[in-house]
């Protein structure tokens, strides 16, 4: 019998799960020694029974439990306290789970707030009463998994690169310790830095940047934050590009936008990136949106409905 | 006393979702439905954020098609920015997309739905699933994990992220192709046309025939169909016009523009996903299992049947067959399969067909703009169906308003009457077995990405 493994997706997209069968044939390597015993993507493992006919929700043991998304609603609540129940870890699985993801930017937002506009669109039939029959209640806000139940190892990433994935499963059937970057993205970025310079504004990102010939290496490419680009490296953690160090964006020649969350598990990357950019003497009304800068990070209450900034302020 | 029965999670699809079934005294059907549990709020959330941000912010949609809502997104963003993207840009977003789902094609055949046909819907659940086919078949298993790789990794390598990619932006594409590139992709690009071609006649002789009853029966509705089409009448992933087909094969072609002015969106009591429906029709909206109303289907069932023909010779050829055997529109819901596997040929070959354009590796891949006040509806057939991505922005470029019919959910009400549909007749006198509930669920696979 080997390492029994469920996993569950919460108010998630399916793109760590996607992350996770891009391993490729090393999935093949991780499915000689893992036992799946439930995995909704994948397996048909039901939570009321094979037969549907049981009344409580319930899900197998398992020596490691996955979790990606973040819990936004009261099953994602229920099935979060019922893997941690019947699972030894939890893993904390992509951005989503570790720290709210992009569903967390509707934490600016009462829920009233997004249900009026979602159906009230200029093609919605308005209906007389929101859809409840059947579904689960929404909570107050788009939660972190560590928010509401004990999570053992974060693997933060929109999605973690299968490299990560697989180093973790590895780590873990082998009962050796895991290794998460702890660097930031700026850390592991080859590009040009001539150090603090002239800028005074950041700039929305509307124009490629310069970076030579088509084929010019990133080594010969200035930093994007130096061109005046709201690049998110600076607070960002390493990891992104998996084995391969280069980051991912700006190597496609796009600023990093913070999907890997913040470097360290409970940092801000919105006041980070504040200082950071303080501190270089940038004028941070330059900035056009500053909720984005916690697009990847906006639960733990760093993100919350305008109102009640206001009310605080 | 009624009975209920809760399929929960409905598995091997994408998404969450739940089959609910009423039966009554004598434990025969007396209703179903299927729940759309999730609510993120993305038509609330995306308010006030530059535009130029949103097609890396809503392609977080969907994980299995994120370049879909990426370059709907992109397409709606230039709308409102008033900019076209130059040649090679345009390229190599189409060629982006055509790669995606050429991949996707692998992906739902394999590992989503092949369980069901290869081990069987009555297999123990414990083996009816992807690990099931690599222990019974091991060397498929190995083919088939190595080339849906192999096409991954030619998205991942060239645009830098395929899962949740950056490389589309308003006015063009981030990077341009290089001549070598062009050239390894082409020869990896003939490969998976090869493979695709080959998991189609695999289906064709070892799965199609020996399910034909269950193809001919199971989840078996009468619907209208919604998809794009080139301005031949051709099938078409990534332009066009959108083309409206009712039962009876008569249609309506609009300009996705105009998309408010035929489709209207339902909400139920049961679902947080909102209905689409042909609100042109005239007929209101109802999920009627034996006369529905301003119920039309998307994904690749409806494309190839709005389709005139397939613009490519191998998938043409495959419609022709097809077409032959099961009429036009087929209705039948488990020949989604079968129009998946033909549209896999479609994007090889489609795939090849502009990777065999040398002005590709044009490096002006971009056009220059400024964020403006405007109005725009980007539109791609993403696996799952039509994609609108409909934004205003204000002068600054800031979203005022944003309004998403996702693929997905063009499907919602003919699931809910698929599944009505098997239920009432797979479900006799109580005698409810696991089979019997995951013939039903196969009812909702059928129209997964």
């Amino acid at each position: 019998m080997g390492v029994r493994v469920a996993s569950e997706w919460l108010n998630s997209c399916s793109g760590c799960e996607i992350s996770i069968i891009d391993m490729g044939e090393r999935l093949l390597d991780i499915l000689a020694v893992a036992d799946i015993v439930h995995l909704p993507a994948l397996v048909d493992s039901k939570y009321y029974g094979q037969r549907g006919d049981q009344k409580h929700l319930s899900l197998p043991e398992a020596d490691v439990g996955i979790i990606s998304g973040g819990i936004r609603n009261e099953e994602h609540l229920e099935v979060a306290l019922e893997m941690r129940k019947k699972c030894n870890l939890i893993i904390a699985l992509g951005t989503c789970a570790t720290h709210g993801g992009i569903p967390s930017l509707a934490n600016t937002y009462t829920v009233d707030e997004i249900k009026e506009r979602a159906y009230s669109t200029e093609t919605t039939d308005r209906p007389d009463a929101y859809p409840s029959e059947g579904l689960p209640a929404l909570l107050d806000a788009c939660y972190a998994l560590d928010e509401k139940i004990k999570v053992d190892i974060q693997l933060p990433g929109c999605p973690p690169h299968p490299d990560i994935i697989f180093s973790a499963l590895v780590a873990l059937v082998q009962g050796k310790p895991l290794s998460v970057p702890d660097k930031s993205v700026c850390d592991t970025c080859p590009t040009v830095r001539k150090g603090k310079g002239e800028l005074k504004k950041v700039r929305r990102f509307l124009t490629a940047p310069e970076y030579g010939a088509p084929g010019e290496p990133l080594d010969k490419m200035r930093c994007l934050l130096e061109q005046g680009f709201l690049c998110m490296g600076p607070v960002t953690r390493a990891g992104c590009g998996g084995d391969g160090i280069t980051p991912r964006c700006v190597s496609a020649r796009v600023p990093c936008r913070g999907c890997s969350g913040p470097v360290r598990h409970d940092g801000n990357q919105l006041l980070d990136m504040l200082n950071a950019l303080a501190s270089n003497g940038i004028d941070l009304k330059s900035i056009p949106n500053r909720p984005l800068l916690l697009r990847f990070s906006g639960a733990h209450a760093l993100l919350k409905p305008v109102f009640q900034e206001r009310r605080s302020s | 006393m009624t009975q209920t029965i809760t399929i929960q999670p409905i598995t091997r699809i994408e998404g969450h979702a739940a089959i609910n079934i009423w039966l009554d005294d004598a434990g025969n059907y007396k209703d179903a439905r299927v729940n759309y549990m999730s609510l993120r709020g993305f038509e609330k959330f995306v308010e006030g954020k530059p535009a130029e941000e949103l097609p890396d912010i809503v392609c977080r949609i969907c994980g299995i098609c994120p370049w879909m809502h990426h370059l709907a997104s992109n397409k709606a963003v230039d709308r409102c920015f008033g900019v076209t993207p130059p040649p090679a840009g345009h390229k190599l977003r189409e060629l982006m997309q055509t790669i995606a789902h050429a991949e996707d094609k692998l992906l739902n055949f394999y590992f989503l739905a092949a369980p069901d046909f290869v081990i069987g819907p009555d297999a123990d659940y414990s083996v009816r699933n992807v690990v099931g086919i690599a222990k019974a078949n091991p060397e498929l298993a190995q083919q088939v994990i190595k080339t849906r790789y192999m096409v991954k990794m030619i998205l991942d390598k060239f645009s830098r992220k395929t899962i949740h990619p950056v490389a589309g932006v308003p006015g063009g594409f981030s990077k341009p192709m290089l001549e070598e590139e062009r050239r390894e992709i082409l020869e990896k690009m003939k490969q998976v046309l090869d493979f695709s071609q080959f998991t189609l006649d695999f289906a064709k002789k070892n799965v199609f025939p020996k399910y034909m009853d269950a193809i001919k029966t199971l989840g078996v509705i009468t619907t209208g169909f919604i998809g794009t089409v080139d301005e031949k009448g051709g099938h078409n992933l990534y332009d066009g016009k959108i083309r409206l087909m009712k039962a009876d094969g008569s249609y309506t072609d609009f300009d996705a523009q105009d998309y408010a002015d035929y489709l209207g969106e339902q909400v139920v009591p049961y679902s947080y996903g909102k209905f689409p429906y042909a609100r042109c029709w005239n007929e209101g909206f109802d999920l009627d299992v034996d006369h529905p109303k301003g119920i039309y289907r998307a994904n690749t069932l409806a494309r190839i049947n709005v389709a005139d023909h397939m613009a490519t010779p191998k998938a043409q050829a495959e419609l022709e067959e097809f077409r032959s055997l099961f009429g036009r529109p087929a209705q039948a819901t488990l020949l989604y399969h079968y129009a998946r596997l033909i549209e896999g040929v479609y994007a090889g070959e489609r795939a090849i067909e502009i990777l065999s354009d040398p002005t590709i590796t044009d490096p002006d891949v971009r056009a220059p703009f400024e964020p403006q006040a405007g109005r725009g509806v980007g539109c791609v057939e993403a696996p799952r169906g039509t994609l609108i991505h409909d934004y205003s922005t204000d002068q600054n470029g800031l979203i005022t308003r944003a309004n998403l019919i996702v693929g997905t959910t063009h499907n919602l009400g003919p699931m809910n009457l698929s599944v009505k549909q098997a239920a009432r007749a797979l479900i006799q006198n109580g005698n409810v077995t696991e089979g019997i509930l995951n013939r039903i669920e196969m009812a909702v696979r059928a129209y997964d990405p």
